[in-house]
């Protein structure tokens, strides 16, 4: 059994009880019973318990892939779209940066793709110490295939000991297949990343269950410890044209370059005011719309505020608008400066998809709309009046 | 076509709530469900046996009460349902998860398609689809948003970007994994839940898949999870009163400094 109470130490005070996020534990005389169908072996209850009365085996681990202390550096993939690289990549050299002092090292970016000596400067200057740049026609567009065969042969030939990557439709499919192929850890939309002081290892905080719970994860003994993180969690550094960066030009056996996907075509339907993952502000709607033409007065809010337009899963099911705008558990999960929830009562599956934006903006009729327990302002009334005031405020304040 | 779909039970994140006094989940009485991403999966599936014949099989791995989540499917249309299941299995992260899986599918004989949702709400992590393509070594097309067109050989989908989508053809087999917007899923026919409650259920233990020991379980999991803690819920703030335009005017001065 990996995991069991020591029956005379349990003295029966159910604090692990409590602390088991997987209801997995019972009383039964008196004494803790761990359900093994529930049990996720997550350690809470031994954390929790005061007596020691939780054995928790740690199990021999599979021998790592290699010598932990080869691994060295901070590796951030850029990923990059018509040659242009994307914000998300920005923010993770930042942060790299701060972890890097943290752990003595430096920061490479690796960047995929064809044409792009124009994007080099930007890097070094938003903390890139090195790029590892890799560039051929085939290479122009995301392919998962030729994408992992790259990365796995660099991670293998330099040895990063942390690799980040974005949040991404790209990053996702691209690094789980990664993390795969070298063997290595991989946590998903992290809101947190640290270095722990004593054993220099990734401390990757992500939550779970839409956010009803936190983890901390960590991985120990394989490397690179790989993790995404999504758009607008951390911030770029200033652009430091001072800062001088190394490149460094790889190239591969056309072989690995070779794809069993093809990409035929790139349609972009989607115009200005709908990247939600890089808005800084949103304005969704929701039910209390009340119809598709009534878009158009978010519209204009948008348009004033230089926002994207979301909306709940109501207004997409009733086919008021694309579901490309949709935010929430079968939609996008957003963080944005500000977010404007227009005539959306607030269900939890549309919440857990926005709760981390900064400042929350409900306007909606019902003041028991659950909305308003998340909203950082509220504003009960009607949105047909209150949008179009709000709209025109806005536009005077910039005004002046 | 032989279809295999990848399912994974999961909590109906509606009910899951936090108990206030204790700052744990609340979990009683919670109702399990198939991943809402999986229904679009299995929905996708069946989709395509009608067109060209063939069998859909579901796959999940889980406790055994996951039964239920494989009878679901089969009542909605799909032919043949396989537990994974083995107290071996426990504590595995997606690299383990995405290992044990991918062995289960190679005793699952040939087959030409993998369909998975785009990923669990419970864990949210969208690693295990790309994980089993990978472990198989057969190329995927993630956050598929519509079938154009396929054959025994080759499939035309289309892949939602965050500015639109792209359009990609890929050999078969392959792994998808998909969106909502594919497809509406069917409620299941009275017949399918006859046939469903009788159907029969293969487990597939660690016996039967003879899997590397080093490479499932917690063992197999290169990631650990050391602490779970609950987040300081989000609470409400300030509902502005007064006329329409007094709340307007307050509320521009709250927030103007942030829109620059």
């Amino acid at each position: 059994m990996p995991i069991s109470i020591i029956i005379e130490k349990c003295t029966g005070c159910t604090l692990c009880v409590k602390a088991c996020p997987f209801d997995a534990i019972r009383m039964m005389d008196k004494k803790a019973v761990i359900d093994l169908q529930k049990c996720t072996l997550c350690g809470a209850c031994q954390d929790a318990c005061i007596f020691n009365a939780v054995l928790l085996e740690k199990l021999e681990t599979a021998a790592p892939n290699s010598c932990v202390e080869d691994y060295r550096g901070i590796w951030v993939f850029i990923e990059q779209k018509n040659s242009r690289v994307q914000s998300v990549s920005y923010e993770l050299l930042g942060k790299a940066q701060e972890l890097a002092k943290k752990l003595n090292t430096n920061v490479s970016g690796v960047l995929i793709g064809n044409k792009l000596e124009d994007q080099l400067d930007e890097l070094i200057f938003c903390g890139a110490d090195n790029i590892y740049l890799v560039e051929a026609p085939e290479l122009a567009n995301f392919q998962d295939e030729p994408y992992t065969n790259i990365l796995v042969e660099l991670v293998k030939k330099y040895k990063p000991e942390i690799f980040l990557c974005g949040a991404t439709n790209i990053g996702r499919s691209l690094i789980s297949r990664v993390a795969i192929n070298i063997k290595a850890g991989l946590t998903a939309d992290c809101t947190g990343l640290d270095i722990d002081p004593d054993k220099k290892i990734l401390l990757q905080t992500r939550p779970a269950f839409g956010g009803n719970i936190m983890a901390t994860i960590i991985s120990p003994i394989y490397r690179p410890q790989m993790a995404t993180v999504r758009h607008k969690v951390f911030a770029p550094m200033a652009a430091d044209k001072k800062r001088k960066g190394k490149i460094i030009k790889e190239s591969f056996d056309q072989a690995l370059y070779f794809s069993r996907t093809k990409l035929l075509d790139i349609i972009e339907e989607i115009e200005s005011t709908v990247n939600l993952s890089e808005a800084d502000i949103i304005v969704s709607g929701g039910r209390g719309m009340g119809g598709p033409e009534n878009f158009k007065l978010l519209e204009d809010l948008a348009h004033v505020l230089g926002a994207a337009i979301g909306s709940s899963r109501a207004a997409v099911d009733a086919g008021w608008i694309p579901y490309s705008h949709q935010v929430g558990q079968t939609g996008r999960t957003v963080g944005p400066k500000i977010y404007f929830a227009c005539g959306i009562s607030g269900q939890i599956q549309h919440l857990v998809g926005m709760q981390s934006s900064k400042i929350i903006v409900a306007i909606n009729k019902d003041p028991e709309a659950p909305i308003f327990k998340v909203a950082t302002y509220g504003i009960v009334g009607d949105l047909f009046q209150v949008i179009p005031a709000l709209t025109q405020a806005f536009k005077v304040a910039f005004r002046k | 076509m032989h279809i295999i779909v990848c399912i994974k039970q999961v909590p109906e994140t509606t009910e899951v709530r936090i108990n206030p006094e204790t700052n744990t989940l609340i979990r009683e009485g919670v109702k399990s469900i198939i991943n809402p991403f999986d229904m679009y999966a299995i929905e996708e599936a069946i989709r395509l046996k009608e067109r060209f014949g063939g069998k859909v099989s579901v796959l999940t791995m889980g406790p055994p009460q996951a039964d239920s989540a494989l009878r679901e499917a089969i009542s909605l249309g799909a032919d043949e349902g396989y537990l994974v299941c083995d107290r071996a299995f426990a504590g595995s992260d997606t690299w383990a998860t995405s290992y044990t899986l991918a062995g289960a599918i190679k005793k699952l004989g040939e087959f030409d398609l993998i369909i998975c949702g785009k990923q669990a709400s419970d864990g949210d992590t969208a690693q295990v689809g790309p994980g089993i393509s990978t472990h198989l070594n057969i190329p995927q097309v993630t956050y598929v948003k519509k079938i154009e067109e396929a054959t025994d050989k080759i499939m035309r989908v289309e892949r939602m970007m965050e500015e639109g989508f792209e359009i990609i053809q890929t050999s078969l087999p392959a792994l998808l994994t998909v969106v909502k917007e594919i497809n509406e899923p069917r409620i299941p026919s009275l017949r399918g839940l006859m046939r469903a409650k009788s159907a029969k259920i293969t487990t597939l233990t660690q016996k039967e898949l003879r899997l590397d020991p080093q490479q499932i379980g917690l063992c197999g999991s290169p990631t650990q999870v050391v602490k779970i803690f609950t987040p300081t819920p989000r609470v409400g703030g300030q509902i502005l009163k007064g006329e329409i335009s007094d709340i307007t005017k307050q509320l521009v001065e709250l927030i103007k400094d942030e829109v620059n």
